[in-house]
């Protein structure tokens, strides 16, 4: 274990090194460009392929050939570059390879700003791509946690052959901590028996996403919807932070959760009960934490996001059903929300607050 | 007696899906045949594309990873950096690498990657149903020009092998045609020495080989040879565009 003080881009970067990545394939856009560098320095040294490729679409697609070779691969980009990798994890997913994808969210949409957002909930977590499927999205609030998280997606792309996201906003990516970075990982998982490797001493292999006959392609949608089920039961990821005699929950991921924690701590002082939840894993979402809500005393649930209108707030919706009122806070075009006006918004909501 | 004509091991033994007359099953046999030849089949890993070609799937015997529209040399650079001591080919049609996968294959071919390139120039989409290509001929109809190709709306057929060669790092450009048993033969050199130049590490060979979509140009198998060489082959000029030895020789 080795303890460093790191920007979160380089630390995102470093975990996927100790998860044994040994692929990169990426593209410049800002917030998210220490990535790509470190990568250009460190995976070299390390034995591994570095790529600038010509495009965010070249890029995802050398991850769909590093991977089909059974390599860990990676690859970061923010909202503009997002919308071009869609067509690769597209394939990716529909071809059943595993790959990290770290998206490091600006404000949009269109060009918008390189300024820190979390604009992309929608397009991480319900349409990565073309296709109805699903991928992991994990959604760290602090530089450990990124690198927890990272190391965890690469995992989990293997165990699932599918793509997983690493979801953080500008904040998260360029802000410093001080982590624990686990050590370097020995032994990855075989994947002999899937990858194409040439055909020597067994019959060729197909890599591909499309599936010609009907059944068989709805058979493997059904397939991997039990997938998406299993993650539901199994590997949400929540932090549920004074929510047990809580009369207002605020509900916020990333650096908008970072922000509300602060304020639950200044609603206490004032006396007001307030509580936090905050998921870490977006795909699966931790429903249950927002449906079991009803039975306890909570009034409302304020979303906190980074973005207008909310996103994350209709999945709390889902969660909450019409159980309790939702009510929504965001700040967008690279405002980062402040604790003070979190505060305020819930004193508002409880009927004690300054208008 | 000796048996001098078989299948090769790299094709699997199967029915043709291409339309009748189609060159797209020589060409893949003449790939499939220097597997053989060569002893890669078992190192071997084709990149397949969008398009007519895509069928290759039910034909070859061999490891093959099909690749989104025009980004098989994308997939090819993950694939070969990952695994230096692959044998990898790419297989695409000229909407997949001229239209949507110019830049990819502009650049894999400027990086010097060290794969091939089978570049099968039909003039056309085929399996979408014959639409204009950017390889299409001047006043030559597709569905989506109906009237025949037109300069004005849509520019000039580019011809990649001229382009490709103005770059530094490919070690091998070529321009070949399925119209005669004669080419056929060539192509095969050409395809084959390619794929040497590939075992020697030595970086980027593009081999162009002009072939027919006789349903889509509406013209029966043997009159569709026949407009290769009337119509292609002189806006298409064979030959080697660049070499290692550097040397060029162009024309028929
Ligand atoms: C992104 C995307 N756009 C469009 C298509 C539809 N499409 C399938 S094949 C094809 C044309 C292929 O033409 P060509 O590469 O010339 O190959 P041919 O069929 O002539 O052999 C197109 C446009 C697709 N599969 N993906
Ligand atoms: S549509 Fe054209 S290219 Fe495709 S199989 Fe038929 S003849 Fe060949």
């Amino acid at each position: 274990m080795e303890k460093l003080f790191m920007k979160g881009n380089e630390a995102i970067a470093e975990a996927a090194l100790r998860a044994g990545c040994s692929f990169f394939a990426g593209y410049p856009i800002t917030p998210q460009n220490e990535i790509p560098e470190y990568m250009s320095r460190r995976l070299p040294e390390l034995g591994g392929v570095f790529i600038q490729g010509e495009s965010e679409v070249a890029s995802i697609n050398m991850l769909y050939g590093a991977s089909a070779a059974g390599k860990r691969a990676m690859t970061s980009s923010s909202g503009p570059g997002l919308s071009l990798k869609a067509e690769g994890i597209s394939y990716l997913a529909g071809a059943a390879l595993p790959a990290v994808i770290v998206y490091v969210m600006r404000a949009g949409p269109g060009l918008g700003h390189i300024m820190p957002g979390q604009n992309d909930y929608f397009q991480a977590t319900k349409a990565p791509g073309h296709g109805g499927f699903k991928i992991m999205v994990m959604a760290p609030s602090t530089v450990q946690e990124a690198v927890d998280l990272t190391c965890r997606a690469f995992d989990y792309a293997d165990r699932d052959r599918n793509p997983v996201m690493v979801l953080v906003d500008g904040v998260i990516g360029a802000m410093m901590e001080s982590v624990t970075l686990p050590p370097y990982k020995k032994e990855l998982p075989d994947k002999g028996d899937w990858i194409a490797d040439g055909c020597r001493g067994r019959e060729p292999r197909l890599i591909r996403s499309f599936i010609l006959d009907a059944l068989a392609l709805e058979d493997f949608n059904k397939k991997r919807a039990g997938m998406y089920e299993r993650w539901q039961r199994e590997d949400a990821v929540v932090e549920e932070f004074m929510t047990d005699d809580a009369e207002y929950v605020i509900a916020a991921y990333g650096t908008s959760a970072r922000v509300a924690r602060t304020s639950v701590r200044e609603l206490r002082k004032e006396g007001l009960k307030a509580g936090l939840i905050r998921p870490a894993t977006l795909v699966p979402f931790p429903y249950d934490s927002f449906a079991g809500l009803g039975e306890k005393k909570v009034k409302g649930i304020l979303v906190v996001e980074m973005t207008i209108p909310g996103q994350m707030i209709e999945d709390v919706r889902l969660g909450v059903g019409d159980r309790l009122p939702v009510y929504f806070l965001g700040r967008s075009g690279g405002v980062i929300v402040s604790p003070l006006e979190v505060k305020e918004k819930v004193l508002e909501l409880a009927g004690g607050g300054r208008k | 007696m000796e048996k001098t004509y078989q299948r090769p091991v790299s094709l699997y033994k199967s029915s043709s899906g291409y339309c009748p007359g189609c060159m797209h099953g020589v060409a893949q046999r003449l790939i499939a045949e220097l597997l053989d030849e060569m002893s890669l089949r078992e190192r071997a890993v084709g990149i397949m594309p969008v398009g007519c070609a895509t069928l290759a799937y039910t034909y070859l015997n061999f490891d093959t990873i099909h690749a989104a529209h025009g980004r098989a040399p994308a997939v090819a650079t993950g694939y070969k950096r990952s695994r230096p001591d692959s044998f990898v080919f790419t297989y695409q049609g000229d909407g997949d690498l001229a239209a949507i996968g110019l830049a990819e294959i502009i650049h894999a071919a400027n990086r010097g990657e060290k794969f091939s390139a089978v570049f099968i120039n039909n003039s056309i989409y085929g399996m979408t149903g014959g639409q204009m290509a950017p390889t299409t001929l001047v006043g030559q109809k597709s569905t989506t020009a109906q009237g025949g190709r037109q300069v004005e709306m849509s520019g000039y057929p580019i011809r990649m092998c001229e382009l490709l060669s103005t770059l530094k790092a490919p070690v091998y450009v070529a321009r070949f045609a399925l119209n005669t048993p004669a080419n056929i033969l060539k192509a095969k050199k050409g395809i084959k020495k390619a794929f040497t130049l590939q075992l020697e590490n030595k970086g980027f060979a593009f081999v162009e080989l002009l072939s027919n979509c006789p349903t889509n140009w509406g013209l029966s198998p043997e009159e569709s040879l026949n407009w290769i060489s009337e119509n292609m082959i002189p806006y298409y000029p064979l030959g080697e565009y660049k070499t290692p030895e550097g040397s060029e020789s162009r024309g028929n």
